[in-house]
């Protein structure tokens, strides 16, 4: 401290009072973007849950109208929640198995394993919308080459995107070909696995199972926990992949004029950040838009919570 | 004589050696080949999109894997697609203008987040994590109205790009994390020689963040590049808004059965980010092991 004289208290009282002001100045632009993008709306979504809303007539009060609506009577409520909770559970174990493997693939690759690494990592950068496009395409049932291909060795093929039955797992390849953020994790974590315990487990006679299980998994297990949560995290925000999938799939498409009701074929790939979006701007039904928007809400909080239950957490509080 | 001996084991070997060697061999072999298997997975979607976009307007409507004639010119006729290029400029605004002010405004949240302490950094913390959980369609009906009914401002890029000035979670978080590993000793020799907060934060802090904020830069511009979600939002009544990310979904459209321009216009939306990508591949993988283990 470099309070000279009699002056300490105050010198110090005043530098409480500038490093407080510093704080706040240095946190300023997060602040205000907290309360106008983050609190404001979400009390509005609370507030508009109860309200008659349309967007051109003022709201009027409709208590738990709208909450009854999306539980008893909105035919799609209870698909988009199936579909949301399918995709949390198959999708996300898809891509964390995916992951693990081909990250303890990279790790065994003695030869050219930048290349690989890389080509491994691409697809995770490929733009969704470019990426579904893609898929689409690929998978389509009449000219796609993996169909092509699929009946050359006499699999039969399924019709993907355009099948009710297939959508979801088609959108899950889709998901487990960008599975290259995982890659990296589960590649770093397995690094930080300590060499003298595998030294320790073969000296021990255990097969290559039994490393795994007895050693790797219990070393890598908080980032499983970690990729599985924030995975199923993901998938409550899964919006863009499926939406592209059925409009280009089915044929209506954007711009053209039709209105567009998600989930082709059959409500199968309809999740609810896609039923927000129905609501809202399809049928102008601001107030169930909004309660489903807190179904969402509650939804990846409760996971959310999850994530950072421990003290410091599997994210890590940096002390 | 260490070399000598060396020499003596690989021309005389004892037979556990040879099956040690030989299961070693297997081993590299097995492995590269799960590689090649994994790999092709991985491309072989790369390279049927671009061997679809250089096929005829009728091979791309047959089984053919391959185009017969390579149509080069695929690439300018997406070119001259009314609103294509009107689609980059506006992506490259949303992206470029986005990213600037996402890294200016977030930095010094994330210096203090990281280095200040205060009371309510842990709570700070726990909110800058729980927005970045948060799926954007919680609040789009609130901020649809702000935007459209208060601002006026549908059918326009600004709802997109104004909130990037007030920093975003993801960045702060990614930020915060890579600032931790600074020493604290830098910035408090910087402070005892009478530094001001500002000033420690741009001549000390910064050149050593350069690799984190090259990481958020990199995510942000794919975010926004990306983004498809808030373009249909805001700017869906106005093709002269679109972005390429919202565009391309309705380029399938006015060309219904063209799959070799849309094939075209999909490696086109790709192309920049795997560039973008292979400038810069070490800033970016950092970033995903920084957000993705312990702080």
């Amino acid at each position: 401290m470099s309070t000279d004289t009699l002056d300490g208290r105050h010198t110090l009282r005043s530098k409480r009072v500038r490093s407080a002001l510093r704080t706040v100045a240095f946190m300023s632009p997060w602040l205000i973007g907290f309360g106008v993008f983050f609190a404001y709306p979400l009390v509005s979504t609370l507030y508009f849950s109860f309200m008659k809303y349309d967007g051109l007539n003022p709201p009027t009060w409709r208590g738990l109208d709208n909450w009854t609506y999306v539980f008893s009577d909105l035919p799609k409520f209870w698909p988009a929640m199936q579909n949301t909770l399918w995709l949390a559970v198959v999708m996300v174990a898809c891509r964390v198995v995916f992951g693990l493997g081909v990250g303890m693939l990279i790790t065994k690759i003695k030869t050219g394993a930048g290349v690989f690494r890389t080509l491994f990592y691409l697809p995770y950068l490929a733009p969704p919308v470019a990426a579904t496009l893609a898929f689409v395409f690929l998978l389509n049932p009449g000219t796609g080459p993996v169909n092509s291909l699929l009946e050359a060795v006499g699999i039969p093929a399924p019709s993907w995107f355009n099948d009710a039955a297939w959508a979801k797992p088609a959108l899950t390849v889709l998901a487990v070909w960008g599975v290259g953020d995982l890659m990296v994790i589960f590649m770093a974590a397995l690094l930080d696995v300590p060499k003298e315990q595998y030294e320790a487990a073969e000296l021990d006679g255990a097969s290559a199972w039994q490393r795994f299980r007895y050693v790797t998994l219990p070393n890598i297990s908080p980032i499983v926990l970690f990729a599985v949560v924030t995975g199923i995290i993901g998938a409550m925000q899964y919006y863009t992949q499926p939406i592209v999938a059925a409009k280009v799939a089915s044929g209506v498409m954007g711009g053209s004029g039709q209105t567009f009701e998600p989930g082709y074929p059959d409500d199968s790939t309809l999740t609810l950040p896609q039923l927000v979006y129905n609501l809202g701007f399809g049928r102008f039904d601001y107030g169930a838009a909004c309660v489903v928007a807190l179904v969402l809400f509650a939804l990846s909080m409760a996971f959310t919570a999850l994530l950072m239950r421990r003290r410091g957490g599997l994210i890590g509080s940096g002390d | 004589m260490t070399t000598t001996a060396s020499t003596l084991d690989r021309t005389v070997t004892s037979p556990a050696e040879k099956r040690a060697r030989r299961t070693a061999a297997l081993h590299w072999i097995a492995v590269h080949s799960l590689g090649i298997a994994a790999a092709l997975f991985f491309v072989l979607p790369f390279i049927f999109v671009f061997l679809t976009s250089l096929m005829s307007d009728q091979q791309a409507l047959t089984r053919d894997l391959t185009p017969d004639t390579w149509h080069w010119e695929n690439y300018t006729r997406v070119f001259d697609t009314p609103g294509f290029l009107t689609w980059w400029r506006n992506s490259l605004l949303y992206a470029g203008v986005g990213t600037a002010l996402v890294v200016v405004s977030s930095v010094p949240v994330a210096y203090a987040l990281a280095k200040f302490r205060f009371r309510g950094r842990h709570l700070s913390l726990l909110l800058v994590i729980s927005m970045m959980m948060l799926p954007p369609q919680v609040v789009i009906i609130p901020m649809y109205l702000f935007w459209a009914k208060q601002m006026d401002l549908s059918g326009t890029l600004w709802p997109l790009i104004i909130p990037m000035a007030f920093g975003d979670a993801f960045a702060i978080f990614l930020l915060r994390q890579f600032l931790l590993t600074i020493p604290n000793e830098y910035i408090e020799a910087a402070r005892i020689d009478g530094c001001g907060e500002l000033r420690t934060l741009i001549k000390v802090v910064l050149p050593m963040a350069k690799p984190g904020i090259a990481a958020v830069a990199l995510f942000q511009f794919f975010y926004c590049w990306n983004d498809y979600f808030g373009p249909q939002i805001y700017a869906s009544e106005n093709p002269g808004a679109w972005t390429l990310s919202y565009g391309l979904e309705s380029f399938k459209g006015a060309h219904h059965t063209d799959w070799n321009l849309t094939m075209a216009a999909t490696v086109l939306v790709m192309a920049p980010v795997i560039l973008v990508f292979f400038f810069a591949q070490k800033a970016f993988v950092e970033g995903v092991t920084l957000t993705g283990v312990k702080g």
